[in-house]
């Protein structure tokens, strides 16, 4: 270690101070003697977030599940519309999922009906989070009677019974090749108002805080207010919310193709995996239990992935996860 | 209106301005006629107690009231009237030509952004420049004020950094676009003593940096007499002195200056000498009764005081008045002169022991 410290006159303290990490063999100069290295706030969030064990259990299951059902789908021999000759035919070296009574390989299927299912899920996610991050924030902001018509119509939407109402605008759509992006579309129509409810609560207490009438201090207009200072400010319950969502859309999703409306076959997704298996579930199990446990599995790993995201995101979160 | 002339120097201008807010209770008037001329590169240092109106009155300046909030008056920066002005109007003005220092750097930056990218916000708000030219001048400015290592705290968060460094980025930010007006709201209240000197260096520091006038807004007296060119003593709302800050320190004319003043601890002061208390508290402002809202708390009040609220009127030499009906009879008065401490407490601990060395009639001026 070079030595740096001068013989004049720095004063007891620069005397004292030897380098604790004298044992990097950076040749520093005088001042870089004392620094700590700089951890940028990307590697403190990946930090924070590989400390929450659970969670990076739950991110690893979950890219599992992607790669199973997108790559999987891919390299796999059978497809989820190919009869086999195999009918009904239990776990096996050949099928590990079994096949159903008309001989088609189950674990394509449920590679097919997982694809779907997150699809679907990501979408209504996205596009609820996106909806209902401008309109809670908009409302929250400009309080008084803009916000309490926008408030008012939230409720009402609210209200309306999620799996009625998309069951009902689902049979209107028919069975088109791409009815899983209109299934995706009723959903988030139906869910960002709990998004924006979430958000506006946020911003009702934020846009009190003192930064923000710092912001408006320097000139800062409505929009920058909002999108600069407001919307980066909510992000920790969002994210929150928004695994809450995607949960929400796969069973939403699940549950109007167990009844008939959502995915309609050729296509399959595991909520109608499940339906279908329903009048099987004692002669032949593993129809219900495999698509029964991915549905399970995704659900669990992305509330879990979220609860960890929540911790890493919040740089105002002191507390230390052993 | 005003002659170019008169102008020229007097950037902003504060005239009669009065605030109210309608509530349950009533018309709380948390200003009532407050007018001061700040000139370039002056400081004025407004002091006064909690709810005295000082905050408000520079909330008022920057229009940053809520819309609830009447005000009358006018404010008028380089000749333009701010008062009524859109929001438009003030978007331009506020950060670039009156920027502001709040008091809590812990609350008053954005927790979620670095406090290089909130300098180079402010930048960016009102200049044409590139983003790295932005972060560049920000560097440039942090280490302006003192921020240690500026070129790499420009990308720490503001909870990685002390309070002390969080007032000088908050500074930075104020200075950033080289205002004329800097309005700094008590800067160094929520700051531990230890670095409110550091701090009132670089505010120092800014506001020769840019040229600006400032207004200083604190009830700390001692910062008051370091920094301040002027003094604008507040009570209930209303301007009660005004003068250069040699005139409120060695020549006071009010009763409640001379009550701050007794109430300051010296490091001069002989130790028997107590500090002096100004009993009581502030009158609500809601319904204030009419006469000089001091009386019940003023040592020399007389019914005239009760009657009629004395106007702001000059004592002695041009620019310093004082509101009081008695002020000539003030002159050479000093705070254990008018104040004693008489509460009960005061008595019990008196030592009676003590030598009185340093009796109050001995002691020097103030510092």
């Amino acid at each position: 270690m070079p030595s740096t410290q001068p013989e004049e006159d720095h004063g007891p303290r620069a005397v004292r101070v030897t380098p604790t990490r004298g044992v990097s063999a950076r040749p520093a100069g005088q001042d870089r003697e004392f620094t700590v290295e700089a951890r940028s706030q990307g590697r403190l969030i990946l930090r924070r977030f590989l400390r929450h064990k659970l969670a990076v259990a739950s991110l690893v299951v979950f890219v599992a599940v992607v790669l199973f059902a997108f790559a999987g789908a891919t390299l796999w021999h059978y497809s989820y519309d190919q009869l086999t000759p195999d009918i009904s035919a239990p776990p096996s070296l050949r099928h590990p999922f079994g096949t159903d009574s008309t001989g088609i390989d189950l674990m394509a299927m449920v590679m097919r009906g997982t694809q779907r299912s997150l699809e679907i899920a990501l979408f209504v996610a996205l596009a609820a989070t996106c909806v209902g991050t401008v309109y809670g924030a908009i409302a929250g902001y400009y309080r008084g009677v803009s916000d309490t018509l926008m408030m008012r119509f939230v409720d009402l939407v609210l209200t309306f019974p999620t799996i009625a109402v998309a069951a009902i605008l689902g049979a209107q759509v028919g069975t088109s090749a791409g009815s899983w992006f209109f299934i995706g579309i009723i959903l988030a129509a139906l869910t960002w108002p709990i998004v924006a409810r979430v958000v506006r609560g946020s911003v009702l207490s934020l846009r009190e805080k003192e930064f923000i009438e710092a912001a408006r201090a320097l000139g800062a207009r409505d929009r920058r207010i909002i999108f600069g200072h407001l919307v980066p400010n909510v992000m920790g319950p969002v994210i929150v919310s928004v695994t809450i969502l995607v949960a929400a859309a796969i069973l939403s999703e699940t549950g109007l193709s167990f009844i008939g409306f959502g995915v309609r076959p050729p296509d399959t997704s595991l909520g109608l995996l499940v339906s279908q298996a329903q009048t099987a579930v004692s002669t032949r199990p593993w129809l219900f239990y495999f698509p029964g446990a991915f549905i399970i599995l995704i659900v669990l790993s992305i509330n879990f992935i979220g609860d960890g995201l929540r911790d890493a995101f919040d740089p105002t979160q002191t507390r230390v996860r052993s | 209106m005003s002659t170019a002339a008169t102008t020229g120097e007097e950037v902003l201008v504060v005239e009669d301005l009065t605030v109210s807010f309608p509530t349950d209770d009533g018309l709380v008037q948390a200003v009532r006629g407050v007018s001061y001329r700040l000139r370039e590169r002056e400081i004025l240092g407004i002091v006064g107690e909690s709810g005295s109106g000082k905050s408000v009155t520079s909330m008022a300046i920057m229009g940053l009231l809520p819309r609830s909030a009447r005000i009358t008056g006018s404010i008028r920066f380089r000749g333009q009237e701010l008062v009524g002005l859109r929001e438009s109007g003030l978007n331009k003005l506020r950060g670039s030509k009156i920027a502001m220092i709040f008091q809590d750097p812990m609350t008053s930056l954005n927790p979620v952004h670095t406090v290089g990218y909130q300098v180079a916000e402010a930048i960016l708000a009102h200049n044409d420049v590139s983003k790295a030219q932005a972060r560049r001048r920000a560097v440039e400015l942090l280490d302006t004020v003192g921020v240690p290592n500026a070129g790499q705290r420009v990308d720490s968060y503001p909870y990685e950094l002390s309070g002390g460094v969080r007032q000088r980025v908050v500074i930075a930010i104020a200075m950033a676009n080289k205002p004329d007006v800097i309005i700094a709201d008590e800067p160094t209240t929520a700051l531990d003593v230890t670095v409110q000197a550091q701090v009132l260096d670089a505010l120092r520091t800014a506001q020769q940096e840019t040229g600006a006038a400032m207004v200083l807004i604190t009830h700390d007296l001692g910062v008051v007499a370091g920094q301040a060119d002027r003094v604008l003593v507040m009570y209930a709302g209303k301007p009660v002195e005004i003068g250069d800050v040699e005139d409120i320190y060695y020549r006071p004319r009010m009763p409640y200056t001379l009550g701050l003043l007794g109430s300051v601890p010296r490091l001069d002061a002989s130790r028997s000498q107590r500090l002096l208390p100004i009993l009581g508290s502030p009158p609500s402002l809601v319904n204030l009764p009419a006469g000089c809202p001091f009386t019940p708390r003023c040592p020399i009040a007389q019914d005239r005081c009760e009657r009629e609220e004395p106007p702001l009127v000059t004592v002695t030499s041009h620019p310093h008045r004082a509101a009081c009906h008695f002020s000539q009879d003030l002159a050479g008065v000093r705070p254990h002169d008018l104040f004693t401490s008489t509460s009960a407490d005061a008595r019990t601990e008196d030592h009676p022991g003590r030598p009185s060395a340093g009796e109050p009639t001995g002691e020097g001026d103030l510092p």
